[in-house]
């Protein structure tokens, strides 16, 4: 589905005027129907790899191949519309934009209200209560996150990427979460996912992790290889109700 | 007036854009084209009669207690050179409750101005309630260069307990407006007005809003989203005065795109310890961020930015 190959970014850092290398000759494969789980330290570049997979960030050298179809000169919408969906970590607001209004643009369709149901309910949200609200400053962090979840949810892509699903989302909801990532992974309809995330839930789901250190891929393997290496943060971000909160601040990933 | 002259080609048009008409209402109804009535309808429970005191304009009055009436008094004008000042004056009775749609379009296919001054004083009786939608939109030919020029007044005395929703749009095409609403509110009760604007080439607006809250317990909002375009500009000067125990909250948002330029002065001003008011401002691009998430949902940049407008505006 997904090739990426000697992937390369750097970025001038505004402060220093200093450029940096974030991504680094990074190579990466993504099969049908696999569940993928990107993790690793703040700063890894793992947000900016999911950036240039969709296309919000322009690589300086490399090159990202979508089922067989080189992508990487390739505009957002273009992207889009072959099937590649991004749920961003920080979500966009919208003054005046309600919520099923958002969910139609996703889907790209007017939507009845039973459908937008059912993806507001598979991240905990009711729908009478928000489908008419709008999607600005009146939500609170972690309702506009799932809101930004269920546009993807919506749109459906072959290839979903999310970033940090969990970051701002209490408890209750991130079970949800947690239970509707477990049902697109049981689906195995020939789309697959990748998430961004440090949460044991999470990666316990994931066919694959891949680690991600200092712009480069350092270890990849299944669930089973990996996990024992990751062990102790899966655990220590398992035991908490918040579950951004208490984790060591190595793993709390609040990239640009 | 037959029924298929009043829907024809321009006509037609500007009352879709204006008041979703495209065919004669059941309800009561008074268009009004180029300086005079067009047609009219009476309704069970609402009277529309010319001004008694022999202004140009009509009086309209909704009987005590009829519930969910609808009256559509749209204005139309296609000629150029023509300058219509009306006067239209509700008188709704105590425990009524209705839905006014009025508005005025206007398409100017000579090279002369056109304008019309709409001046509306509003009567709503205790524990009323009016709905009041007012739409604005200009069109001119393409080889045309008569301005397009609307000046609505609107005066609103609520009555105790009393409520009006006033939802007043400028759609596109209108090269200056100034825009002046005044309202007092009684104790009880409650006003709500939601201004949009949209200016685009060299169209200047102006807003001037002066709400005055005298009853105890009144509660006024005032939200205001506009959009500026290319070399266009605006001014918003709401002013909110609080003399007794009573809430207020004004809020200006203002898109500013091209060389647009836009001026808002909310102002609150409180007679009394008990009045709460608040007011805020803000003006701005559209956020990159905005733009970047509905291409990730497959929209071009610049299906983006219309969905953004388009939205911020309805």
């Amino acid at each position: 589905m997904l090739e990426v190959e000697n992937l390369c970014f750097s970025a001038k850092n505004k402060q220093t005027g200093k450029t940096s290398d974030i991504i680094k000759d990074l190579n990466l494969t993504v099969d049908d129907e696999r569940f993928i789980v990107i993790t690793g330290p703040n700063g890894s570049g793992k947000s900016t790899l999911a950036k240039l997979i969709m296309g919000v960030e322009k690589p300086t050298s490399g090159k990202i191949v979508f089922n067989g179809e080189d992508i990487t000169d390739m505009g957002i919408a273009e992207r889009a519309k072959l099937g590649v969906g991004y749920g961003f970590q920080q979500p966009a607001r919208f003054k005046g934009m309600k919520v099923r209004r958002l969910l139609q643009i996703a889907a790209g369709t007017d939507l009845p209200n039973s459908e937008c149901n059912t993806y507001l309910t598979k991240v905990g949200l009711c729908s009478a209560d928000y489908l008419n609200r709008e999607v600005d400053k009146s939500l609170s962090g972690g309702e506009v996150k799932r809101i930004e979840i269920a546009s993807i949810l919506a749109r459906n892509p072959k290839l979903a990427i999310y970033d940090e699903p969990e970051a701002g989302i209490d408890l209750w909801s991130f079970e949800k979460l947690t239970d509707t990532f477990r049902e697109i992974n049981d689906a195995r309809d020939g789309r697959s996912i990748i998430i961004i995330s440090h949460q044991e839930r999470i990666i316990n789901l994931a066919d694959e992790i891949i680690l991600l250190e200092d712009g480069t891929v350092t270890d990849h393997g299944t669930r089973d290889e990996m996990l024992p290496k990751l062990g102790f943060m899966g655990r220590m971000a398992a035991d908490n109700v918040n579950c951004s909160m208490k984790v060591p601040e190595f793993y709390i990933e609040e990239e640009a | 007036m037959p029924k298929q002259a009043a829907f024809e080609e321009i006509d037609a048009g500007l009352l879709e854009a204006i008041a979703d008409l495209h065919a004669l209402p059941t309800n009561a109804y008074n268009i009004r084209k180029d300086g005079e009535m067009m047609v009219r309808n009476q309704g069970a429970n609402i009277d529309i009669v010319a001004q008694s005191d022999g202004k140009p304009g009509i009086e309209i009055h909704v009987k005590e207690g009829a519930k969910n009436e609808v009256c559509h008094i749209p204005v139309i004008i296609t000629k150029t050179g023509l300058t219509d000042v009306v006067y239209n004056d509700f008188y709704i009775g105590d425990d009524a409750d209705i839905t006014i749609i009025a508005g005025c379009g206007i398409h100017n296919s000579g090279n002369e101005r056109s304008q019309h001054d709409g001046i509306h004083t509003f009567h709503i009786g205790k524990n009323a309630h009016c709905k009041y939608i007012e739409k604005h939109y200009g069109e001119t030919d393409p080889d045309a260069s008569g301005e397009v020029v609307l000046n609505p007044q609107s005066v609103f005395y609520l009555s105790e307990g009393a409520s009006c929703e006033a939802e007043m749009v400028q759609l596109r095409g209108v090269d200056s407006t100034i825009r002046d609403t005044d309202a007092e509110l009684a104790e009880n009760a409650k006003l709500v007005i939601e201004e949009r604007l949209l200016t685009q080439g060299n169209q200047k607006a102006t807003s001037n809003l002066k709400i005055t809250m005298n009853g105890k317990n009144s509660r006024v909002e005032v939200i205001s989203r506009t959009v500026a375009q290319d070399n266009s500009s605006q001014s918003f000067v709401p002013l909110v005065t609080g003399n007794c125990k009573c809430r207020g909250h004004v809020q200006c948002d203002s898109i500013i795109m091209d060389n647009g330029r836009v001026k808002a002065v909310p102002a609150i001003e409180a007679a009394s310890p008990d009045a709460t008011l608040l007011h805020e401002a803000a003006i701005g691009k559209i956020a990159g961020e905005q733009i970047i998430k509905l291409m990730t949902l497959g929209l071009t940049e610049e299906e983006a930015e219309k969905q953004i407008l388009d939205d911020f505006l309805s």
